[in-house]
Order: C-alpha cells, then structure tokens, then sequence
C-alpha cells in the first residue's frame, strides 16, 4: 500500500516531491538576501555558480557557522557544467545538483543569477563588499588547433559542441552540419569520447535523456556513421578512462575499427602497467581485435600519432571536406612520452571537425592577475597572487581538467586556506561588511535583473514539465530572455 | 507525520524512484544498475514501515579523513553510502553522485579480513575505483557493499587525503 501511494507521489507533481524532501530536512527554504541574520559574521563572495562555486561555499558555511556566502553566476541559471557539460546520458553524474541545491538553500547562503561580473559588477567592488572573494568562474574558451582552415564551416570546438546538445544559450544557433558520412575528433579526452558516443548513440535511448529538443531532431537526421577519434601520441598516453571507453565498445549497432600498426608492442608493455592503465588498455587492444558486429552501421575507432596540421577545404573553399594529419613517432615512454615529427602526411575525407584538445580561463577583469601562459589565475593554494583577500577555486585555479571529484577537493583545500587566513588574522573580520545588500542595491541601479534560487527553481519546475511532455526528465529553454521570463 | 528516520529512507525512496523513472537507468549493453535500484527501492520500502526496520543492528566504525572515529549501529541491508548519509557522519564529499557508480568518492578501505568476505566486485565498480585517490588492496566504494550481521564491530576508514586518480593513473599501485 504505502508502495503504491510512493509511485503515485512520484507520478504525480515534481514539486510536490522537492517540496516533500524539503520539508524532511526542515531548512529555512526561501532563497533570498540574507542581510539581517549574523551580520557580524565573515561575508564571502564566490564568483561563478557551478561546481567549484557551490563546493567552495559548502565547505566554507560548514566550517565557520557565523559565515554568510554568497554566490554569484552569469547565467540566470546554476550549476555551471554539470549541466551543460556533463553528457545527457549520465544523468548519475548529475546527481551532485543535489547537495548543491541543499547549500545554496542554506539560510546563510543566497545565489545570484544573471549577474555578468566583470561587466555588471566588477571585482574591486565585490571586494568593498565582502571580506573575501572566491574566483570560480571556471574555464569559458577554448584551446585552438592553431591550423589553417580552422573556421571553416564544419569545423568546431568540442565546448560549442557539447555546449549546443546541452542548451547552453550561447550555442544556441551551432546548426552542425550532420549530412557528412565521416566525423573526425582531434583528442581522446572523455570529452572527445562525449562527443563520439552522442554522435552515434542510438536516437531512441538518446530522446529519453535531457539532450535538448533541436539536438536531437538534428541528431535524428544526421548522416554521420564513422567517427575517428585522433590522438597526437600512442595508446599508452590517451586520456579518456576505462567507463567512456566502455561506454564506446557497448555502443549498439556500431564497431570499433582501429589499426593494428598503432598497437605495435603494447601487448608487451602491459605487464609493467599500474592496474587502472592495464584494464584500459586491455579493453581498448580488445576492441581493436575483436571490432564488432560486421552487420553494424555505424563505425568509430581510435587513430593514434597524429596531430592535425590544415583543415582542407572543398572546390569552393567554403567549407570543410576533410583534414591534413602529421605522423609522429614517440619519443620515450608513459605519460611523459613526446610526439615527434617524421614528415609523413595523412588526408582523411571528412565533413565534421571538432577540436576536443581542452578548454581554457580568460580573464574576469583587469584587477585580477591572469597568467595568460598557463590559462588562469595565479596562486598559492587559493591565495590570488600579491592580492589579499581574494581566493580561486576548481578550473580557473588548476587548469581545465579532471571530473567533478577532482574540483570538489580542490575546492574544499580553497575553503579550508581561506578558513585558515580568517582564524590568523589575515582578512579582517572586524570590519562590518554589507554584502549581498550593497551589490543588489548597485545592480539595481544598472538596470541589471538578479535571478534568486527560489526564481531558478521555477525554472526548473517549467523544465521539468516541458520535458515531462516530451517523455524526458526536462526540456531547457534555449535563451536567457525564455529563462528570466518564466523566473 | 514520519518519524526522522522513516523520512529519510522514504526520501531516499522516493529519489530512487524519481531516478528509475525519469533517469535512462539501462544504458545500452552495460551492466550497469537497474536491477540495484529496484532491490534498493523495495529494501528501503521495507525500512520505512511505520513500526521500525526489519535487520539486526550492527556495530562500525568509521574513520574519517582527519583520523576521527565514529562508531554508529547500522542496519543490515543498508549500504556503507546510506549509513554515512542517514547517520550524518562528517565525512567531506562521501557519495557525490549517490550511488550510482559515476564517482568515487565513496571509497573506504577496510580491513583485510572483512575485505575478502565481501560479495565480489564488478567491472562497473572497479572502473570507478581505479580512479580513486589512495587507492588500496581492501579498498571498495562504499555505495556497493551492503551490511550484514557478520560485518559486526568492523572498522572502515577513509583515505587520508580524498582526491580523484585522474590525470595520475600511473600513481596508483599496480595491484
């Protein structure tokens, strides 16, 4: 009985239920300014609202109970890539937008959307208003192949790829060309692997997922069926992990197709490999061996050594029909392995190009240090270089890699540093901040419209019931004016 | 209304459903949880009768990340991820994807004897611990080891400093 009424609740209204798990956990629900409770408190600023942001701001209301953090983000919606990032058919993975709602709807946490700082707002006046703030704004370009041709038609990067199945407004209008048989990856990150699978997965399990409406449709009369994944170095040195790869290999109705000159004496170096890079590199030699179903329609495989070089365009020069590579060789061993140049060139006919070779920081504002080499803001631990009470968090103080885990350390170190500077006296306390206030009363005047969590939870409700009607968990609106007029 | 703790596994219930239904749960020719989450859904069902769980209460200890121990008394039929989470033991970061084999910060690492003894592991399982930081002979992610009467008065800990493996893969031990 009490089952029934269970699948009944979860049939019924989604709200109903974050209303429910809500009230269970009897916080103090409503997102707003927090300007009146523990106004002696330390007031924290974070700069960007998605994973870094909200682990950052986790850790720091965990640790110093008097603590008010505030979070602010560019988007009228949070969550940064988990949810524009993250693949539509992991949805586990996007389980972490959980505990993130829970500390942004802490009572000492507010979350300010559709604010550009930089440009709305910039950091010196944050840094008036608050005693410190986190720069978490992650990693918003990308890095160039640096060849000719490479904005020809046809030709993308992974960012904008990912960004447009995923709804990401500024990707709104991608409009990819899927008429081509050949689709050619430069990188073999899980990114890279991201692409391929989305690319080739089939359109049923696909319009099941949050892929959003026009990726799909675009999917679904898509002529692509081979998908080559390029990597500058050998088998040894690729970075995807073992769960993408076998994500690939289970692929139904595809085959991997790989040649057997990249594996030349990988068999004989297995022994010698730690456990995690043993069984990828097994699974990988044995996709390569066995290839799969010969009936299947679709293809996709590796093709190791080679670095891109010119993008080849058609008889009219208007756009992309294929790409030049460069042979390499390696030149030592493991993940210090380097491709060197033997001359020898490679054309492979294609009619989609995107560039997975990593994601990269730009510059907030000119009063923050940017070290323009490395792609992000110099630190130490966190502290921003030669700038006192100002902190980084998760891409923008790391670099663009590695998965949610990764940044949720990264920013619980940055949490704990600057915990660590308030105890010793760095920041000081003793001087009452304003906070939130201030930066709302300012954006007000600049005509800027803030978009609080109990805002973006209407949106999210609205999604949620598109999507319902569609048959998937949600249906994202594609522009930031759509998101502030349901909010 | 519901006591706290038929609450919290009735959420956890509902959440659970909320993903079987809504989430693609069987990803194309994995091996992956389908049959779990419907085991745990019927499990957790069972919890949340009105008149208190049905297992026997059984004595671990954890150890957190900063040496700190904590001795709490489980339920038989729960995982190690529903302990830590309904026991609110002080634990950064434990189970960010909930369960669902898509991270791994859940792992714990226990004691060689106990270790053994535990239902074998899957690929599924391993994929996601070979990128755990601190990896171990007797390590496990906690969200799929489930706690029976016999685990009684073990002690699990977790390692000393919780980072994710990748872009390290060759650190880790070749065991």
């Amino acid at each position: 009985m009490k089952m029934m009424r269970m699948i009944n609740l979860v049939r019924g209204s989604v709200m109903k239920i974050h209303g429910l798990s809500r009230a269970s956990r009897c916080l103090a629900a409503e997102g707003g300014v927090r300007g009146l409770s523990s106004s002696s408190g330390p007031r924290v600023c974070i700069v960007g609202g998605g994973p870094a942001g909200f682990y950052t701001a986790q850790q720091l209301l965990k640790a110093r109970q008097d603590a008010a953090v505030d979070v602010y983000e560019r988007l009228p919606v949070p969550f940064g890539l988990v949810r524009f990032g993250v693949a539509p058919d992991h949805p586990e993975v996007k389980n972490v937008i959980n505990t993130f709602t829970q500390t942004a709807q802490h009572e000492r946490c507010s979350f300010h959307g559709n604010v550009n700082v930089g440009k709305d707002v910039t950091i010196d006046e944050l840094r008036q208003a608050y005693h410190a703030v986190v720069l978490s704004y992650g990693a918003e370009g990308n890095r160039s192949m640096g060849i000719s041709g490479e904005d020809l038609p046809g030709v993308f990067s992974a960012k904008d790829f990912v960004g447009w199945y995923n709804g990401l407004p500024s990707n709104k209008e991608l409009r990819p060309d899927l008429s081509c048989e050949t689709a050619v990856i430069l990188g073999q990150g899980n990114v890279a692997l991201d692409v391929a699978r989305i690319l080739l997965a089939p359109v049923e399990m696909l319009k099941e997922t949050d892929i959003t409406q026009n990726a799909l449709e675009a999917l679904a009369g898509s002529k692509v069926r081979r998908v080559l994944i390029v990597g500058r170095r050998g088998p040894l040195q690729i970075a995807c992990t073992i769960k993408e790869l076998r994500e690939m290999v289970n692929l139904p109705n595809t085959r991997a197709d790989m040649l057997p000159a990249d594996f030349e004496g990988i068999a004989e170096a297995l022994k010698d490999l730690p456990r995690p890079r043993k069984r990828l590199t097994e699974l990988m030699m044995k996709a390569a061996k066995e290839g799969g179903d010969d009936k299947a329609e679709k293809c996709w495989g590796f093709r190791f050594f080679r670095s891109p070089v010119e993008v080849i365009a058609g008889a009219d020069g208007k756009r992309a029909t294929g790409i030049r590579l460069a042979l390499n060789k390696l030149e030592g061993s493991g993940e210090s392995a380097r491709a060197e140049v033997t001359g020898q060139l490679e054309d492979v006919d294609c009619g989609l190009i995107i560039s997975s070779i990593g994601y990269k920081s730009i510059p907030i504002d000119p009063a923050v240090p940017f070290d323009p080499r490395r792609a992000i803001v110099p630190n130490e631990m966190g502290r921003v270089q030669d700038t006192a009470g100002l902190y980084c968090s998760g891409w923008v103080k790391r670099g663009p890699t590695g998965v949610i885990a990764t940044t949720m350390n990264d920013s619980f170190d940055t949490a704990r540093v600057l915990i660590q500077d308030m105890e010793a006296g760095k920041l000081d306390l003793s001087v009452n901040k304003p906070g939130a206030q201030a930066i709302t009363a300012l954006l007000q005047t600049r005509g800027v419209r803030t978009v609080l969590f109990s805002q973006w939870e209407k949106i999210t409700a609205e999604e949620e019931k598109r999507g319902k009607s569609l048959g998937k968990p949600r249906e994202k609106p594609l522009d930031v004016d759509e998101m502030l007029k349901i909010a | 209304m519901l006591a706290q703790q038929d609450s919290m596994a009735f959420r956890k219930c509902v959440q659970v459903l909320l993903r079987s239904s809504l989430a693609p749960l069987c990803h194309p020719g994995s091996t992956r949880t389908h049959p779990r989450f419907l085991h745990t859904v019927l499990r957790l069902c069972s919890q949340s009768q009105p008149n208190g769980s049905s297992g026997s209460k059984v004595l671990v200890h954890f150890v957190n990340q900063s040496g700190v121990k904590s001795s709490v008394f489980v339920t038989e039929g729960e995982t190690l991820l529903d302990v830590v989470i309904k026991k609110n033991l002080d634990i950064s970061g434990f189970g960010a994807c909930e369960g669902t084999l898509a991270c791994s910060t859940c792992h714990l690492i226990f004691e060689e004897s106990v270790y053994d003894k535990l239902e074998p592991v899957v690929d599924d399982e391993v994929d996601m611990l070979d990128l755990a930081y601190g990896l171990t002979k007797t390590s496990r992610l906690g969200c799929q080891v489930t706690v029976e009467r016999w685990m009684d008065g073990m002690t699990v800990h977790v390692p000393q400093e919780i980072k994710d493996q990748r872009g390290k893969q060759e650190a880790v031990s070749s065991k």
